[in-house]
């Protein structure tokens, strides 16, 4: 006797396939308003490669200003440092007061929450620009700006990590009489630390590629020496720091990850 | 670890105030009355075992008992406090002279045995020098390896508790509960996820503590044979109230079954 096969398709409903057609038309309509059209692209990159184009205007990079190139890349270095760990210190009591379990009352959860919503919404260059207002130019409002960044950021999944731990250990020390920063300290932070080490690294990853970028308006580090090469036209000299940042980031991401397979 | 069996004269026990005193308490859940009025009173220095089918009410009445679960109604007398009325900070204080021994050990997987067993401390002295071993006063440290020592597991101290086996992860959580200084030990099922052999020495090491300590027990366990061995009353839940209530001595595996079998059949 041979049983009849399984539907190769699970019936869907007609709100399903309305929604399906929605998110189709979306797609459709915003690539067709937004995306390049294909001669104009390829026109412009057949401009690249001209003789006077960008990419062979470029060649070969122009590596010597490397020594102040050089000390602009460590200032670069050091705001996304100073930035990250600022941010991730108070990532966490933020994170602390936006979890469920921990926050003391439902309303400072949900201000918490708001507050942590809106540092990651907002992007870095236009914190950089408020900094700049309050503190001016340089390198200490790019320091503030990847601080604030960093609080949405590791904020976020900081909560998230503390929210999918192990209730058992916490109620069984809120039986013994712990205090809720007790319970925090040496159950709670304890479970999380493997997700708080791999969540503060990417941060890390993240404040070294937005340092970079932050220069673009002014607040310090390398992106202000990109600009002004860019607007000199010196694009073998622009080459020159786009590589040397490229090698940073790239050994930023290979020594967190290093520390990363180590610690967890 | 054999723990001394022969338990306490009666008559002592019997005029002595009770260390539990429970009158007329009931819990409810959307739906379901999980204890209906249940009274009942603990001599201090006893054993007494909490048997009952799956879902009638044993664990509940214990986390009632130091208001994990807060009762709907009635009264729970024990170590001299009302605790219904108590406030948070006296619930606190309170809940550190009662040891709880849960059936999954409940302990800091990614801390040492020392660390774990000092958190039973956090009542008595709180702030970070009780959150990890590395933050601990001497007296405190030394207090932590007695209770180790006392569980025969000083020698593993320093190792993480997710590396010990089930049955030394159950002890350093009874180690952790020694730490409080308790006056009463809840245990719920302490001996479930145990092989017969792990499950026989916590229960003996248990025992052991009424018999040298003084303390006071309430268990949970489904094992007939740990009920009669390591007890000396038997308190039997059926739907939510006391169906069964008489000494260890005059119970036997037979009318245990039979206890269990009427209770599932109502």
């Amino acid at each position: 006797m041979i049983s009849q096969s399984p539907a190769r398709f699970r019936h869907r409903s007609l709100v399903e396939y309305a929604a399906l057609l929605a998110v189709l038309t979306l797609v459709v309509t915003s690539l067709a308003a937004t995306a390049p059209a294909p001669d104009k692209l390829g026109s412009g990159i057949a401009r690249l490669f001209a003789p006077s184009g960008l990419l062979t205007r470029m060649f070969p990079p122009d590596f010597t200003c490397i020594v102040p190139i050089g000390w602009k890349l460590l200032e670069t270095l050091q705001m996304a440092v100073a930035g990250c760990f600022l941010g991730l210190i108070l990532a966490l009591p933020f994170a602390i007061l936006a979890t469920d379990r921990l926050s003391p009352h439902p309303l400072v959860r949900q201000a918490a929450r708001a507050l942590i919503a809106l540092f990651r919404t907002v992007p870095d260059l236009v914190w950089a620009i408020v900094f700049i207002i309050i503190v001016g130019l340089g390198p200490a409002a790019g320091v503030m700006a990847i601080m604030v960044d960093k609080i949405g950021f590791a904020g976020r999944f900081f909560a998230e990590a503390m929210e999918e731990t192990d209730p058992g250990p916490q109620d069984a020390l809120r039986a013994i009489g712990a205090s809720r920063l007790g319970i925090i300290g040496s159950a709670v932070i304890p479970a999380c630390m493997p997700s708080f080490t791999a969540t503060s690294l990417f941060a890390l990853e993240k404040s070294m590629r937005g340092s970079a970028a932050l220069g673009l308006v002014g607040a310090g580090g390398i992106g202000v020496d990109l600009k002004v090469a860019f607007d000199l036209f010196n694009y073998d000299e622009a080459l020159a720091i786009i590589l040397m940042m490229l090698g940073l980031v790239i050994a930023v991401e290979q020594g967190s990850g290093w520390i990363r397979r180590k610690l967890i | 670890m054999n723990a001394p069996l022969s338990p306490p004269p009666l008559t002592g026990s019997a005029v002595a105030e009770p260390v539990l005193a429970v009158a007329g308490l009931t819990r409810d859940f959307p739906g379901r009355k999980v204890l209906q009025g249940l009274s009942f009173t603990l001599a201090p220095g006893q054993a007494t075992a909490l048997i009952g089918a799956n879902g009638s009410g044993k664990s509940t009445l214990l986390r009632c008992l130091v208001r994990l679960v807060e009762p709907s109604g009635g009264e729970i007398r024990m170590l001299g406090r009302d605790v219904c009325r108590l406030t948070p900070r006296g619930l606190r204080r309170f809940r550190a002279e009662v040891g709880i021994v849960w059936q999954r050990h409940n302990l800091v997987p990614r801390l040492s045995a020392l660390s774990n067993v000092i958190h039973g401390a956090q009542a008595r002295i709180p702030g970070p020098r009780t959150w990890a071993q590395a933050l601990a006063p001497a007296a405190v440290r030394n207090e932590a390896m007695a209770c180790l020592a006392r569980v025969g597991l000083a020698d593993r101290a320093l190792l993480r508790v997710d590396n010990l086996s089930g049955g030394q992860q159950q002890r350093v959580a009874i180690a952790r509960m020694l730490m409080q200084r308790p006056a009463f030990i809840l245990a719920d099922e302490p001996d479930a996820s145990l092989d017969p052999q792990t499950g026989e020495e916590v229960m003996s090491l248990l025992l052991g503590l009424v018999r040298e300590e003084g303390l006071s027990l309430l268990v949970i366990s489904h094992r007939l044979e740990h009920t009669l061995r390591f007890s000396d009353r038997i308190l039997g839940l059926a739907n939510g109230r006391i169906a069964l209530d008489q000494p260890t001595r005059h119970a036997n595996a037979a009318g245990l079954r039979q206890f269990f079998d009427h209770a599932e059949a109502a």
